[in-house]
């Protein structure tokens, strides 16, 4: 698939960027079905069968890892890789370490879709995977960063474009932190232990774990945000120079968030307000980031009537700019007290993984796709539209359930009687979760089925096209 | 705490870096032109295209009408 090394007239390497794109959908379909599937298991827990493979336990993280890592990780691989060349109008670096990545990342893929289901587990949330998938994830990550970098470093423009940055920080900071949260002994080639103990390893796995949510799920894709969002409106965004405050800021702010998922732990005081106050400081830079992309429709609002790629845009944006403000309030220790445990912070992370994450992917893909295969859009403009939609109803579904699931939750758990004794035992709140959980199953079918009609339209328009090697085009003069 | 002898190193010397970075990307004149900059990417790309959806070879992008479906 690699295109002639030295081509006559210079072309893109493609090539990684199309076939990351299309395991982009194949991956988002596993992991939102193995979603559905935990969804209904929660609602009518029989559903595991007594199969230790099939448990809840194992298929939350193989869920998880799928959607983030396998859908989100490469649809972020294609996305930056078209991205860079484009706006750097140069070749990809070492296309062939490109293409290293993308089979490495599919055996990363392959490894945890196996191992996870079979229990090996480092049973650290976001970062299960055991030590010899965590070396192979680390090789990966290096070889992208080389690719990634060493094309900026033969850019023909001297400019280094916003979502440059963007996917900049993410490569580098995923790094460090994979590095440092995965850091373990191993006993035997399926089990290792963390090089932490105790509340240090808590601090080390959410200071991974919140950043991995800032970096890979927030830069990465806000990477994504400043480049489709003005192709597709065929307008500049909004306002170039505030993103790039945004990036700086939000670079130099996220750091130090981790602390407020370990809330009234036994992690010292001080640093989980510090985790809190720094949680408010990003509001900030989110919101900058959000009203810029959302402004760069500002004076032609009539293509969001018409252009069903720029609804998952725009709306994207509009969910990025509901749970960056969801966030900081839940990382309000007296907010947090009533919010923790319960199904609140479940409905907040999918308003930002199905609305934020997911939404902007399926639209920068829908842009992306048509145009590796040589046509000017996808085969069916209405079956976008007809995704958006059942896209949309899913995703209000789910979180508007695991809102009011959590609230009542969180407030049956805190209900003491006059003496002292709690009103409601364990098991009824779980009983009066059971309506919500079957609509959030509803949600939760709702945004597979879109991701179905995705799939078969990315067939559809493969089918009608071809490969097509896209040429560089000739550096304009640059002052 | 003993995490914090490494995470808070590691901290410093990342935002060490990124002040670098940043030092870096302002004195070499990235930040120089920002008004032009937002534009540049709508005019860079011509997409090569099949050719049985018309005479769109080598049309800049953006010039091409968006097909409404209704």
């Amino acid at each position: 698939m690699v295109s002639n090394p030295s081509p006559a007239v210079p072309e893109y390497c493609d090539a990684p960027v199309r076939m990351f794109a299309l395991v982009a959908v194949l991956w988002g379909i596993v992991g939102m079905l193995v979603g559905v599937i935990i969804a209904a298991q929660l609602t009518w827990p029989e559903l595991n069968f007594g199969i230790p493979w099939l448990s809840y336990g194992r298929l939350r993280p193989l869920h998880t890892n799928a959607v983030i890592f396998a859908f989100g990780g490469s649809a972020l691989f294609a996305t930056s890789y078209h991205v860079v060349q484009r706006t750097c109008q140069t070749r990809l670096f070492m296309p062939r370490l490109a293409m290293f990545t993308f089979w490495g990342w599919q055996l990363v893929i392959v490894a945890a879709a196996i191992s996870l289901p079979l229990g090996m587990t480092q049973a650290k949330e976001y970062a299960e995977l055991e030590w010899p998938i965590d070396l192979l994830i680390a090789v990966v990550w290096v070889a992208y960063a080389v690719v990634f970098f060493g094309t900026i470093g033969k850019r023909k423009v001297s400019h280094i474009y916003v979502a440059n940055w963007f996917f900049g920080a993410y490569i580098i900071t995923i790094a460090l932190l994979h590095i440092v949260n995965s850091a373990a002994i191993p006993v035997s080639l399926t089990k290792s232990y963390s090089a932490y103990a105790g509340v240090q390893d808590a601090m080390v796995q959410w200071w991974y774990g919140h950043n991995a949510v800032g970096f890979f799920l927030t830069a990465g894709f806000l990477g994504m945000m400043y480049y489709y969002i003005p192709k597709q409106a065929g307008r500049p965004v909004y306002s170039y120079r505030l993103s790039i405050v945004h990036f700086w800021a939000l670079i130099f702010t996220y750091m130090w968030a981790g602390p407020h998922h370990l809330h009234y732990t036994a992690l010292p005081d001080w640093a989980q307000s510090v985790g809190m106050v720094f949680s408010l400081v990003l509001l900030a830079p989110s919101w900058g980031g959000m009203i810029n992309g959302i402004m760069t429709l500002s004076g032609a609002w009539h293509k969001l009537r018409d252009d069903p790629i720029l609804k998952f845009l725009i709306v994207s944006l509009s969910f990025y700019g509901m749970s960056t403000f969801e966030g900081p309030m839940m990382s309000i220790k007296t907010v947090n007290a009533l919010s923790h445990y319960t199904d609140w912070t479940i409905g907040h992370v999918h308003s930002g993984a199905l609305g934020w994450v997911g939404l902007i992917t399926m639209g920068s893909l829908y842009y992306l796709i048509p145009r590796m295969y040589g046509r000017t859009q996808m085969y069916s403009m209405r079956a976008i539209e007809l995704h958006f939609w059942i896209a949309t109803i899913g995703i209000v579904l789910y979180i508007a359930a695991m809102w009011i699931a959590g609230v009542m939750q969180g407030l049956m758990w805190r209900a003491v009687n006059a003496d002292g004794t709690l009103v409601y035992s364990f098991v009824e709140s779980v009983k009066a979760t059971y309506p919500f959980y079957a609509i959030r199953l509803g949600g939760g079918l709702l945004y597979l089925s879109g991701m179905l009609i995705m799939a078969w339209n990315v067939l559809m328009t493969i089918r009608s096209g071809k490969v097509v090697s896209a040429p560089i085009p000739l550096v304009a003069a640059h002052a | 705490m003993d995490i914090l002898y490494l995470l808070i190193p590691l901290s410093a010397v990342l935002v060490l870096l990124i002040l670098g970075v940043f030092g870096w990307a302002v004195f070499r004149g990235q930040f120089e032109d920002l008004d032009r900059e937002g534009e540049r990417i709508l005019d860079l790309e011509r997409v090569t295209v099949d050719g049985d959806q018309g005479p769109l070879v080598g049309q800049p992008e953006e010039s091409r009408p968006i097909v409404s479906q209704k």
